[in-house]
């Protein structure tokens, strides 16, 4: 990852390692390095699942001091992300958002957004919209 | 894991706490494939398999933490579960224990009232509630029978009854919920982890003396 770091990161959290992948792919032909990106995918024994430690370090490695939004795809993947904001220090952790948004769609369409330099507030509110209230 | 009461004295505590992890990670390695099998019939069939990988984590380092005052302990435990369970439970099962060790931090407050207060703080991290058919199920019935001061021994008995009480419920957290009416008939597996953990616990504090 380079550049845009000004913007606001995205983080992408897949039970599998292949959807966060290609999710994450598809984000960066959609913006380039313009925003800061990072993803994981498995459980700690590189099976399906999710991993609080990788997430971690993923939000670590998007991190931007405009914030981060993290988008997720089933119920693990949520919890251990809530897990690991809470892990995260405290000045940071006001700034990651989980996002309510359909994982691939949600991430492209806020990588978008936030390729244009909009708030976390606007990024994450974007992509929320895909999703039914 | 689930504890009751810290025992005896700090070197009693800490050769107790090493026999319950140990007893803990032998439960569940027995049980794994009944815990897949139970989470294949309504969930992604790896719950066993992580269970088996946190509490392994967890065992690998028994010294460590056996050396830990008890509060500090929990805390630590709940954090290896964190981070090695690596599905829903993991959050969950780390929730309970970081916040008994939390909640034990705290002057004055009984045992009973730190484990209610774990198992909210559980509810809330999987934002469900009992009748939902998951590990909540066996926390809350536990939680009354711990307020009541049930003796181990008797406990150790009885929560596998309240895992049973998830055969007949329909799921509505988790990836069992997907299934909705279909989820009935099935007995939840992280209640039956939680039951599992939860005699072995017992177990070890009626072997140890404890009421």
């Amino acid at each position: 990852m380079t550049g845009g770091r000004e913007n606001v990161g995205i983080v992408i959290v897949s039970h599998s390692p292949l959807v966060a992948r290609g999710a994450a792919d598809m984000v960066r032909q959609m913006v380039g390095d313009s925003v800061p990106l990072a993803w994981c995918g498995g459980n700690p024994a590189g099976g399906l699942g999710t991993d609080t430690g990788a997430i971690l370090k993923a939000i670590e490695e998007a991190w931007s001091e405009a914030g981060v939004a993290i988008f997720v795809d089933l119920g693990g993947a949520e919890t251990n992300s809530e897990m690991a904001v809470e892990m995260v220090d405290k000045g940071r952790a006001g700034r990651i958002v989980i996002c309510n948004a359909p994982i691939v769609e949600g991430a492209v369409i806020a990588a978008a957004e936030a390729s244009g330099g909009a708030s976390l507030a606007k990024v994450v509110a974007t992509a929320q919209e895909l999703s039914p209230t | 894991m689930i504890v009751i009461s810290e025992p005896g004295n700090a070197h009693d505590c800490a050769a107790w706490m090493g026999r319950v992890i140990e007893a803990c990670r032998d439960a569940i390695a027995t049980e794994e494939n009944r815990l897949c099998d139970l989470d294949r019939a309504i969930g992604d069939g790896d719950h066993g398999t992580n269970m088996r990988r946190g509490l392994e984590a967890l065992a690998s380092e028994r010294q460590r933490l056996s050396a830990m005052p008890f509060a500090e302990a929990m805390i630590a435990a709940g954090t290896i579960l964190v981070m090695n369970i690596g599905g829903a439970a993991g959050p969950l099962y780390g929730t309970l224990l970081l916040e008994i060790g939390k909640g034990l931090s705290i002057d004055g407050l009984e045992f009973p009232q730190v484990f209610q207060k774990a198992v909210t703080a559980v509810a809330q991290r999987g934002r469900s509630s009992p009748g939902d058919k998951t590990l909540l199920d066996v926390l809350y019935p536990l939680s009354d029978e711990l307020t009541k001061h049930t003796h181990p021994q008797r406990l150790a008995g009885k929560v596998q009854g309240f895992a049973d009480m998830t055969i007949e419920m329909k799921a509505l957290r988790g990836r069992a919920s997907f299934l909705g009416e279909r989820s009935v008939g099935h007995m939840d597996p992280g209640a039956a982890s939680c039951a599992l953990l939860a005699a072995t616990v017992c177990r070890e504090l009626t072997e140890a003396g404890v009421a």
